[in-house]
């Protein structure tokens, strides 16, 4: 890390204020009872104490978004023949997330290697990405539904992020990590701080001594393998399950989505939204057959994506931030921790079984 | 417009320069790219799929089912079962259409060649397996016997009809026609796929199985293979799952780590024993 800056509490309202001409700036914010990822106005405060209910992910991916939009012309004369014309809409604009969690920003990379990987490239999340700075809040303790350093984070990990944010008593030291973090802390709002270095790592320090010794989920990919053929499991592991996907939409590494059209008149327009692997009209193909027929079924593709699929295909990088939004969330409170401690434990079993 | 680098969302503006009727359910579109540029460097493999757009209405997955030995156009047959296909059953010559193509992978047809193969098709399921047809019947040399069986559900189901026909004639393959039920101008075989299948006992050796048709069906004729000793390695076949991107990003037709869209459509028996059983 090259430059530390410092930046006061009651300077980032005002400093995020001058962000707002040249970026879309999102904050976590109240809304109602719950902190979510809002746009940034003054009046609604920031909360820098409470992981939001929402992740980030809206930055790069938002909930809805235009691909392109067409128009049809008759021809006037007979056999009236039409012509389309496609218009693609790509982002413009910078966005800044700021508060990021040390979560949500390794979420972004866990998109980076989907959307803009070797295998695809897709132009509408490059835009966004290119055009993304991400300042994020070092966290200075665990939530109970914490369980990022049991996938291979932790609490104060600056992975995906250009700005690292250690709090320290009456505010922040903002370390850089990229070009875009360096250009961002030249405000002047920041007060020089390479001095607090040392203190803010201190800080990181203590927050990772509060981190609790607890089994780790990596490298448990093939252990679900051998689950792939249990439906059984399965079936018990989903059985409250409500198929009401909020673990879906509240997850910041899951990046599904549909594509659908709306026509109005003789124009209309291709949009891309959110989607959800729990729902059973996910795979329902038009014949009537669905791939994915159960919610075993669909709790198997769930977990098996973020602990096993996504690492085999990923240099077994895990899918899941350990961010616990899923659990916090969950109606049935459905904890994804105690599935997959359940899926490792029960191949371990097999494993000693064949080896009887 | 500009287009570099690609938009892997933005469909190919296309004319339907003919539409066959080739059943009550089924239609065959064909298909030219609008800019002769695209049409002419548009290269393909037997067996990749594309997205056909009605627009404002949306897109589906369909095998292009020309092989890439005759390029005049692109053919896609499109049987009626749900909102987008039943728009695009509406589509008359000269009207526009929009094409993302090709997706996917193909058919092995380099190892299969001086290899026997036996093509086992149910019902719109024909359509793939027609591509790599014609396209052994347009290198005839590089292959050994060529068996098709081909059913449907009654006479009138049976898609490229004109076809099967010329195919009947032939004497340098084999076909035989089934249907689940028979009217009394049948002269080919009643009964199910599998069981006419066992009827034909076709040997396994230097044999592949090439199978596309409904799930259940290629449920019964993959049990009917290996009864007749095929190998998995031996048995091939195209899935055609729901899919938006077609690009192998938003997650909806993997199976397992293999995405359909692009590490499909066609598999061996052996590659889909690896993943988890959700055909």
């Amino acid at each position: 890390m090259t430059t530390a800056r410092f930046l006061k509490a009651r300077d980032i309202a005002p400093w995020l204020e001058e962000l707002s001409t040249a970026y879309t700036v999102l904050a976590p914010a109240r809304h109602g009872d719950t902190v979510v990822f809002r746009d940034f106005n003054p009046a609604n405060g920031i909360d820098m104490e409470h992981l939001s209910a929402t992740p980030a992910k809206k930055a790069l991916l938002p909930p809805c978004e235009t691909l392109f939009e067409y128009k049809t012309t008759k021809t006037e004369e007979p056999p009236y023949k039409t012509a389309i014309e496609l218009h693609p809409t790509l982002p413009e604009g910078k966005v800044l997330v700021f508060g990021a969690r040390p979560c949500d920003a390794r979420a972004m990379q866990i998109f980076d290697r989907v959307y803009d990987g070797n295998q695809a490239r897709d132009p509408y999340y490059t835009a966004r990405r290119n055009n993304a700075t991400i300042v994020t809040l070092a966290c200075d303790h665990q939530e109970e539904t914490c369980f990022c350093d049991r996938v291979g984070g932790s609490p104060v990990d600056a992975t995906g992020s250009d700005v690292l944010l250690t709090p320290l008593k009456a505010g922040y030291v903002a370390e850089a990590l990229t070009d875009k973090g360096e250009t961002l802390l030249n405000s002047t709002t920041f007060m020089k701080a390479d001095g607090l270095k040392q203190e803010a790592l201190n800080a990181r320090h203590k927050m990772l001594e509060q981190v609790p010794d607890r089994s780790s989920f990596l490298d448990m990919e093939r252990n679900l393998l051998s689950l792939f053929s249990d439906l059984g499991f399965w079936d018990k592991t989903a059985q409250a399950c409500l198929s009401c996907g909020a673990c879906t939409y509240l997850c910041p590494t899951c990046y599904c989505f549909n594509i659908t059209d709306e026509s109005h008149g003789d124009s209309g327009k291709r949009i891309r939204t959110w989607d959800n692997c729990m729902s059973s009209q996910f795979t329902l193909e038009g014949s009537g057959h669905n791939p994915r027929p159960t919610k075993a079924h669909r709790m198997r593709n769930r977990i098996g994506h973020k602990f096993s699929y996504y690492p085999q295909l990923h240099d077994k990088t895990l899918a899941c931030v350990g961010c616990g939004r899923c659990i916090s969330n969950c109606p049935v409170s459905f904890d994804i921790r105690n599935a997959v401690a359940c899926a490792i434990q029960q191949a371990d079993a097999a494993r000693e079984h064949a080896h009887d | 417009m500009t287009n570099n680098p690609p938009n892997v969302y933005l469909p190919d503006m296309a004319t339907i320069v003919e539409v066959v009727q080739e059943t009550p359910a089924i239609k065959t579109f064909r298909v030219v790219l609008n800019s002769e540029e695209r049409m002419r460097a548009f290269h393909f493999e037997p067996g990749q799929v594309g997205q056909l757009s009605v627009l404002g209405v949306g897109e589906s997955t369909f095998v292009i089912n020309s092989p890439p030995t005759r390029k005049e156009f692109l053919q896609f047959s499109v049987m009626k079962v749900g909102e987008l296909t039943g728009h695009l059953h509406k589509l008359k010559a000269g009207d526009q259409i929009g094409v993302r193509a090709p997706l996917g992978n193909h058919f092995p047809y380099a190892s299969m060649k001086g290899k026997n193969i036996v093509f086992i098709g149910g019902g719109i399921g024909m359509a793939p397996l027609r591509t790599l047809l014609l396209f052994m019947l347009d290198n005839r040399a590089d292959y050994g016997d060529i068996t098709l069986l081909y059913g449907a559900r009654s006479p009138r189901d049976m898609a490229f009809g004109y076809e099967v026909e010329e195919w009947l004639q032939r004497n340098d393959m084999r076909t035989v026609l089934t249907v689940d039920n028979g009217t009394p101008e049948w002269q080919h075989k009643v009964g199910l796929i599998p069981n006419v299948l066992k009827e034909i006992n076709p040997g396994p050796e230097n044999t592949v199985a090439v199978t596309c048709g409904p799930p259940i069906m290629i449920k019964f004729t993959v049990q009917a293979l290996q009864e007749l000793g095929f190998d998995d390695e031996q048995v091939v076949t195209t899935l055609e799952k729901r899919m938006k991107c077609g690009v192998g990003i938003c997650g909806r037709c993997n199976i397992g780590t293999s995405y359909v869209c692009k590490d499909g459509p066609v598999y061996t028996l052996a590659q889909l024993k690896q993943l988890p059983a959700e055909m």
